[in-house]
C-alpha cells in the first residue's frame, strides 16, 4: 500500500471519528432536550414541599428540582374526593379501562372486516364506499360531535338524570362506532398479501369466510395488534370526545384524561392540584408507554405501512 | 403490467355517461315487473310477496317485517323526548310549526317545553335515512323475487334460506362484513356530519335564542355564511374580521408544522442510524418517549413548563435574561401573538418529529446500499449524497403521508388547545392569535352554543381539506392504480 493510500484512508477513518463523536454530542443534547418536560412532570409527582406553616405546596413551583420528595401526591389522588366523588381518581381509572377495552375489540373488529373487503373482495359498491369515507373523513371530527351528544342523549345514553351510567355506552359508541371507515392502513397492509394465495384457496374450494379465516387472519397478527393498540390507547389519550359526550357535570363517569385535565382548567380549577395531576399523569403515562414500548415493532409496521400507501 | 393491458378495454366498456346509466337502470326495471311472475309483481307492493310464492317463507317474512316496521313508524310517528319520528318529523324539518310552549324558566332563561329544533332537524334527517332504506330494501326484495323466476326458468330451484345463509359466508361476505359498519358509521358519523352541515344554515345560535327568550330556531338560507364575507349579524362581526387571519394562520401553521417535524425527523432518523453509533436503541426509546406519553400530558407539562411561575421563566429571571416573566405561550392577552406562534411551532416539532423519526427509519434501511456505494466513488461527499439520494427517495416514498400530515396538521386540535389555548386572545372575540379553524370551531360551538357559526367554520375546514386532497391525492399513482397496484 503506497503512503499516500494509507494516508487518505487514516484520514478517513479520523474524520470519521469526528462525525461520529458530533452525532454522539448532538443526539445526547436533543435526547436531553426531549427529556426535560417528562422528567419535570415525573418529579413533580414525587415533590413533597411545604411553605414555612406548615402547608403543602401543589402548585407550579420555580425550582426544576423539588426540596423534598415522598408519596403524599398519589396517596391523596387515590384517595380524595373530586368534583364531590369520593374516590374519584380509581373509578375514573376503571372508566377508562372498560371504555377502551371494549373500544378496542368493537373498533378492531370493525376495521379488519372492512379492510378485508376493500383489499381482497370485488364488488358493485366498492369504490363509491371508499369514496364516501375519505370524503366524510375529511370534516373535521369535531363537527360531529356536538351532533353525537344531541343523538345520544335523545336516545338517553348520555345526560340521562335516571341513567348517569349508560353515558359509558354511549362514549363507547362513539368511540367505535365510525371506526371502521378508518380502514386505510388495515387496507395496505392486506394489499400486499399476494393475491395469489386467495386465488388458490378459492380453487380449493374454499369460501370467502373460510379465506379470511384460516389465511388472512393468521397473516394479519401485525395489523391486528397495530389496530389493538391504537383504539386501546385512544380513550387514555382523548380528553375533548370524553368531556363532550359524558358532560361536565357527570364527574363519576369522566374517563381519567377529563379528570386531570379537569383539575388544572376545569369548572373548579385548582392551581394547588398540579402536583396530584403530575401524580396522575404518571399513574396513567406508565401502562400507556409499557404497552407501546413493547408493542413498538407493530407500530412502527402499521404507521409506515399507513404512510407509504397512503 | 400484462394484467393491466387486458384489462383496459372490461373498464372502457364499465364507463356508461350517467344519463345511460339512468336509462338502462329505468329498462332493467321495467322489464322486471314485465316479465316477473305473479310473486315478482306483487312483491313491487308488498314486500317479500315474490318469495312467499316461490315457497321462501323465512326470506319473504324478513322483508315483510322490515316493511311493516318502516311503515309503522312513518304512519304512527313514536316520539322520544317529545319530538316525532315518521311523517310528522318530514313536516317538521320545515321548522315552521313550531312553539316556545309555556313553561319559561326565568332562573335558566330556557323553555322547559315546547318544541326542540334540534331534534327536529335531526330527526327529520333520521326519517329521510329510513325512506331510503325503504327504497333500497324495496329494490332487493324484487331483485331477490326475479332472481328465483330466472333459477324457474333454467330448471333450478330456487334458493333455500339456508343456502341463502351460506352465501353470506362466500359470495355475498362483503355484505356480512360491511353491514355493522355501514349502520353504526351512518348512525354515528354520516347522519351526525349532516345535520352539522344542515345547522350552517339555521340561526341556531343559543346566545341569540337566549337574548331573544326563545328555545326555536329557523332556517335562514345563506345568511350565516354571507355573515364571514360582510360581517352581519350577531356573530357577523367577530366572523369576518377574524375569518381571513385565523385561515391565514391556519396555513402557516399547517405549512411550517409539516415541513419542521418531516425535515427534523429525516435528520434525526439519519443521526440514529448512522453507521458505528452505539446505543441506537437507547437514542430511540428516548425520542419515542413523546409518541408514547399520551399528548394531554406532554403538552400540558410544557404549557406549565414555561408557565409564568414555572422553571424556565424563573431561570431566565435568575440568570438576568428578564426582568419580567415572559408569556411564551399567550395565555395572557398582552403577551406576543409572535412569540406564541413560533413557540406553538417549536414544541410541535417536539412532539412530531419522533413519529417521522420512526417512520422514516425503517424507509432509510431499504435504501438500495450500492446507489450509495456508487456515489461514494464517484467521491460524493456526505452531503451531497444526502440531497442527491437519501432525501429523494424518501420524499419520493413518503409523499402520501406527507399530504396527509399536512391536512392532520390542518386539523391539529391538541398541539394548540393544550399549549395556547388558541391566545394570546383579543378581547370581544373568540378566535385568539393562535386559533386554528378547528380550535376555533371547538371554542364556538361548545363554549359559545353558536352552532350555525361554527358548523359555517366547519364547512369552510372541509373545502380547503378537501381541496387539497383532490387536486394531489387523486393525481397519485397510490389512488389511480389502486386495483393494480398490488
Amino acid at each position: 500500500m503506497s503512503t499516500t493510500k494509507k494516508k487518505r484512508v487514516a484520514s478517513q477513518s479520523r474524520n470519521r471519528r469526528v462525525s461520529l463523536g458530533v452525532t454522539y454530542a448532538i443526539l445526547i443534547v436533543l435526547g436531553i432536550i426531549w427529556l426535560i418536560p417528562l422528567v419535570w412532570i415525573a418529579l413533580s409527582a414525587f415533590r413533597c414541599q411545604y411553605q414555612p406553616d406548615g402547608t403543602f405546596i401543589g402548585r407550579v413551583t420555580s425550582n426544576f428540582f423539588p426540596t423534598g420528595f415522598g408519596f403524599k401526591n398519589f396517596t391523596d389522588l387515590i384517595t380524595g374526593t373530586f368534583y364531590g366523588v369520593p374516590k374519584a381518581f380509581p373509578r375514573w381509572m376503571l372508566n377508562t379501562l372498560i371504555i377502551a377495552a371494549v373500544d378496542c375489540v368493537i373498533s378492531t373488529f370493525l376495521v379488519l372486516s372492512v379492510a378485508y373487503c376493500m383489499s381482497k373482495l370485488r364488488f358493485k359498491l366498492r369504490k363509491p364506499f371508499m369514496n364516501l369515507s375519505m370524503v366524510i373523513g375529511l370534516f373535521p371530527s369535531f363537527m360531529s360531535m356536538i351532533a353525537i351528544y344531541f343523538l345520544l342523549k335523545s336516545i338517553g345514553l348520555t345526560g340521562n338524570p335516571a341513567h348517569p351510567e349508560y353515558s359509558v355506552i354511549g362514549l363507547v359508541l362513539a368511540y367505535s362506532a365510525g371506526a371502521g371507515l378508518g380502514f386505510q392502513v388495515a387496507k395496505g397492509f392486506f394489499d400486499v398479501i399476494p393475491n395469489a394465495l386467495v386465488e388458490s384457496a378459492k380453487l380449493d374450494g374454499c369460501t370467502n369466510f373460510q379465506i379470511f379465516r384460516r389465511i388472512i387472519l393468521p397473516l394479519a397478527k401485525p395489523i391486528i395488534i397495530y389496530q389493538a393498540l391504537m383504539s386501546f390507547t385512544g380513550p387514555w389519550m382523548d380528553f375533548i370526545f370524553a368531556k363532550v359526550i359524558i358532560g361536565a357535570d357527570n364527574a363519576a363517569y369522566w374517563t381519567v384524561s377529563v379528570g386531570l385535565y379537569s383539575m388544572l382548567f376545569g369548572t373548579h380549577p385548582d392551581t394547588n392540584l398540579f402536583t396530584q395531576f403530575a401524580a396522575g399523569c404518571v399513574i396513567v403515562a406508565i401502562p400507556i408507554v409499557t404497552l407501546f414500548m413493547f408493542l413498538q415493532k407493530y407500530y412502527v409496521e402499521g404507521v409506515t405501512a399507513g404512510a407509504v400507501k397512503g | 403490467m400484462g394484467s393491466k393491458v387486458t384489462k383496459a378495454p372490461k373498464i372502457k366498456a364499465n364507463r356508461l355517461s350517467f344519463p345511460e346509466r339512468i336509462g338502462n337502470a329505468f329498462s332493467a326495471f321495467a322489464k322486471r315487473f314485465v316479465d316477473g311472475s305473479l310473486g315478482t309483481k306483487l312483491s313491487h307492493f308488498i314486500f317479500g310477496a315474490g318469495n312467499f310464492y316461490h315457497k321462501q317463507y323465512m326470506k319473504g317474512f324478513l322483508f315483510l317485517l322490515i316493511q311493516a316496521g318502516i311503515l309503522a313508524l312513518m304512519i304512527f310517528c313514536p316520539s322520544i323526548n317529545g319530538t316525532p319520528y315518521g311523517w310528522k318529523a318530514l313536516q317538521n324539518l320545515s321548522l315552521r310549526n313550531v312553539s316556545d310552549g309555556g313553561d319559561f324558566d326565568p332562573l335558566t332563561g330556557q323553555f322547559t317545553s315546547g318544541s326542540d329544533c334540534k331534534l327536529m332537524v335531526l330527526f327529520g334527517f333520521v326519517t329521510i335515512a329510513m325512506i331510503v332504506i325503504y327504497f333500497l330494501v324495496w329494490n332487493l326484495n324484487i331483485a331477490s323475487s326475479y332472481k328465483s323466476d330466472m333459477d324457474r326458468k333454467v330448471g333450478k330451484k330456487p334458493s333455500t334460506f339456508r343456502e341463502d345463509l351460506r352465501d353470506l359466508l362466500d359470495g355475498k361476505f362483503h355484505v356480512l362484513m360491511l353491514t355493522p359498519t355501514c349502520i353504526a358509521a351512518t348512525l354515528f358519523t354520516i347522519l351526525p356530519t349532516i345535520f352539522m352541515i344542515a345547522l350552517a344554515f339555521t340561526t341556531y345560535n343559543q346566545q341569540d335564542m337566549n337574548d331573544l327568550g326563545t328555545n326555536l330556531f329557523h332556517w335562514n338560507g345563506l345568511q350565516n355564511f354571507r355573515a364571514v364575507f360582510t360581517g352581519e349579524g350577531s356573530l357577523g362581526v367577530e366572523i369576518h374580521a377574524r375569518f381571513l387571519p385565523v385561515l391565514g394562520w391556519t396555513f402557516i401553521w399547517a405549512i411550517f408544522a409539516t415541513l419542521t417535524c418531516y425535515f427534523g425527523g429525516i435528520i434525526l432518523a439519519l443521526l440514529i442510524n448512522k453507521k458505528g453509533l452505539k446505543g441506537k436503541k437507547l437514542f430511540r426509546t428516548v425520542f419515542i418517549l413523546t409518541v408514547a406519553v399520551p399528548q394531554f400530558i406532554s403538552l400540558l407539562a410544557v404549557r406549565n413548563l414555561l408557565g409564568q411561575y414555572g422553571p424556565i421563566n424563573s431561570m431566565l429571571m435568575d440568570l438576568g435574561l428578564t426582568a419580567a416573566p415572559i408569556g411564551f405561550l399567550g395565555l395572557n392577552p398582552s403577551d406576543s401573538e409572535m412569540l406564541a406562534k413560533v413557540m406553538v411551532i417549536i414544541i410541535n416539532m417536539w412532539v412530531g418529529i419522533p413519529y417521522t423519526m420512526l417512520m422514516t427509519s425503517g424507509i432509510l434501511m431499504n435504501i438500495p446500499a450500492d446507489l450509495y456505494e456508487a456515489a461514494r466513488v464517484d467521491g460524493a461527499s456526505t452531503v451531497k449524497m444526502f440531497f442527491k439520494i437519501t432525501l429523494p427517495y424518501v420524499i419520493f416514498v413518503t409523499t402520501p403521508y406527507l399530504i396527509s400530515s399536512f391536512i392532520g396538521n390542518i386539523n391539529s386540535f391538541n398541539s394548540i388547545f393544550l399549549l395556547t389555548g388558541g391566545g394570546p386572545t383579543y378581547t370581544g372575540y373568540q378566535a385568539g392569535g393562535t386559533d386554528l379553524l378547528v380550535t376555533w370551531l371547538y371554542k364556538v360551538t361548545i363554549d359559545q352554543g353558536s352552532y350555525n357559526t361554527g358548523a359555517v367554520i366547519g364547512i369552510f375546514t372541509f373545502l380547503i381539506t378537501a381541496t387539497i386532497t383532490l387536486i394531489t391525492y387523486r393525481r397519485s399513482k397510490a389512488y389511480n392504480e389502486e386495483d393494480t397496484f398490488q
